[in-house]
């Protein structure tokens, strides 16, 4: 039994993962979680379940549409809100997502309701393979495998391209970055496309497995955020690490102690690591924000 | 080359320069002195753009244009770099990494290449930290790279903001050098020291800056001749002031 509750914990401590680098990205950009990331990502979901049943476009079509549809859902949250607050503090930029999460699960309600839907997706969660005495379906393996292809990419696109780094640049100084060229505010658009990307894939893995309706991303978030919290919100590897860690310790939790209180997992964690070590696990100690 | 007529600038109610008018000459470098808090800061951050809504008042030429309200993004695209007081490099990118950002708003893969190995040349130490995170730089070698990384934008005039603050009198010496090598290489200079001494002596142009105007302007050699610039600003005593009523004396008579 262990081993099973480890494999699927890894598989859902991806979507945690993916989460958490989406609110990671964000708070290292623009200084504060974005609880709207949820609802953001849920809404895309949603886009490309528009696409794909009600319209009837392939996989590859829907898919892309709803990527598009993401980027452009985080380009339009920072630059019409966000943006606006003058002088803002931690505080009043928090309302501020935790509104972008309001008006978007409202949102998402009067658009399609109630309704408990399946999303359709290319791999299947009943055909499995067994690796010694635990079984994984296709679909664990494929988040698995997509969640690590993305987080390659990531690491090339920090490391390699002059936009990475420059994203980079600006979330340490970005007075510097100014002075060298670096046109900020572009790179906070790109910063919030690529987060609302990167959570648009964690409710499209999510989907599947769970079903389809305005609450897909309630828990996740808050699971993506604990994670987040556990491996130090200011680093992408810990970030990552901290989902893993949570997938795999929420399972044990709820196999061997209890079922019924598998999600007070997440909440213990955060309550610990703010008491304990509130930059996280894995945070370096190198922050030198103003 | 520069021209700046007449500024104003606010911190919201604070009056940080009252009127500030100040010509740069092509291929000179010009020292702006003063004392902490003088504005000095100020002046450079007005120019760069840096500062929201400001000037209030005046005008900010550079080689013919308006740059007055313009975004620093677009200021430094014109040729128009800038070494912040305090370095304010990128903590957590590679020596490297900060080069190259000071390269971002350039295309030419070649030149870029040679500006690096020109960069090397002038501060072999960046060389061999070359993949080490500009965090952990002593003062002297993120000064140095705060530097590399203005003239990788390949700037013709270069803005210094203090480059010798909290650095060793050797260390000094050679970074004026260096600021001296560059200008004769063809970028002009506009740099703001407390240290007036070091500044003047590579200086052609000097001014001098007290509570946000110039109360005094000259060729670098004339003011280190100068009794006031000598005893205001480089430590040197005259024998009669040990009272101080003679330095008030002196000092009120310059506004
Ligand atoms: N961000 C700021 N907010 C309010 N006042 C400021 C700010 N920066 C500078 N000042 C004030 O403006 C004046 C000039 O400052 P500054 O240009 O930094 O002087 P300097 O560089 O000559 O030491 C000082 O009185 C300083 O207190
Ligand atoms: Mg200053």
């Amino acid at each position: 039994m262990f081993l099973q509750l480890v494999v699927s914990g890894i598989s859902f401590g991806s979507l945690y993962a993916l989460i958490a680098l989406a609110m990671v990205i964000i708070y290292k950009t623009s200084e504060v979680p974005n609880f709207g990331q949820g609802e953001m990502a849920m809404i895309s979901t949603f886009v490309a379940f528009t696409l794909l049943v009600t319209h009837g476009y392939s996989f590859v079509v829907s898919f892309i549409g709803a990527f598009i549809f993401a980027a452009a859902l985080g380009i339009f949250l920072e630059f019409v809100f966000l943006r606006r607050a003058k002088d803002p503090n931690i505080l009043s930029l928090i309302l501020i997502t935790l509104g972008f999460e309001m008006v978007l699960y409202g949102l998402a309600s009067w658009k399609w309701g109630a309704d408990q839907r399946n999303f359709p997706f290319p791999v299947s969660d009943f055909d499995v393979i067994h690796l010694g005495s635990a079984v994984i379906s296709y679909l664990n393996i494929a988040t698995l495998l997509i969640t690590l292809l993305l987080m390659f990419m990531l690491f090339l696109f920090f490391r390699y391209t002059k936009v990475g780094i420059a994203m980079k640049a600006t979330q340490q100084n970005a007075m510097a970055a100014r002075i060298n060229g670096i046109r900020t505010n572009r790179i906070l658009s790109i910063t919030w496309a690529l987060s609302s990307m990167i959570g648009a894939v964690a409710g499209m893995l999510l989907a599947p497995i769970a079903t389809l309706d305005p609450n897909l991303m309630l828990e996740p978030l808050l699971k993506g955020f604990a994670a987040a919290v556990l491996g130090g919100m200011t680093t992408l590897v810990g970030a990552a690490l901290g989902g893993y860690i949570l997938g795999v310790l929420e399972n044990l939790f709820g196999g061997y102690v209890s079922l019924e209180f598998k999600s007070i997992v997440a909440f213990l964690i955060i309550v610990l690591v703010l008491c304990f070590k509130p930059s996280g696990l894995f945070a370096k100690h190198y922050v030198r924000k103003v | 080359m520069l021209e700046i007529k007449n500024i104003e600038t606010f911190y919201t109610l604070i009056y940080a320069l009252r009127g500030v008018s100040l010509a740069v000459d092509e291929g000179t470098v010009t020292a702006i002195l003063g004392n902490n808090g003088a504005g000095k800061s100020t002046i450079l951050k007005t120019v760069m753009g840096l500062l929201d809504d400001q000037p209030d008042k005046g005008t900010i030429e550079f080689l013919g244009k308006r740059i007055d309200g313009k975004d620093p993004e677009v200021i430094v695209r014109m040729g128009l770099s800038y070494v912040p007081e305090g370095r304010e490099v990128f903590d957590e990118l590679s020596v490297k990494e900060n080069l190259l950002m000071g390269a971002y708003i350039r295309r030419d893969r070649a030149a870029i290449k040679r500006d690096f190995e020109q960069i090397y040349a002038y501060f072999p130490v960046l060389k061999e930290r070359e993949a080490q995170w500009a965090g952990t730089l002593s003062g002297g070698e993120q000064q140095m790279l705060a530097i590399g990384r203005a003239l990788m934008n390949r700037p013709k005039l270069l803005f210094l903001d203090e480059p010798s603050l909290g650095l060793s009198p050797i260390l000094v010496r050679d970074i004026f050098k260096i600021i001296k090598t560059i200008n004769q290489e063809g970028v002009t200079i506009l740099l703001v020291e407390q240290n007036a001494r070091m500044a003047l002596s590579i200086s052609d142009i000097g001014l001098i800056l007290e509570n946000g105007r110039f109360v005094m302007k000259g060729e670098a050699k004339e003011l280190m001749e100068d009794k006031d610039v000598q005893e205001f600003y480089m430590g040197m005593k005259s024998e009669e002031s040990a009272k101080g009523f003679q330095r008030w004396k002196r000092k009120k008579r310059w506004r």
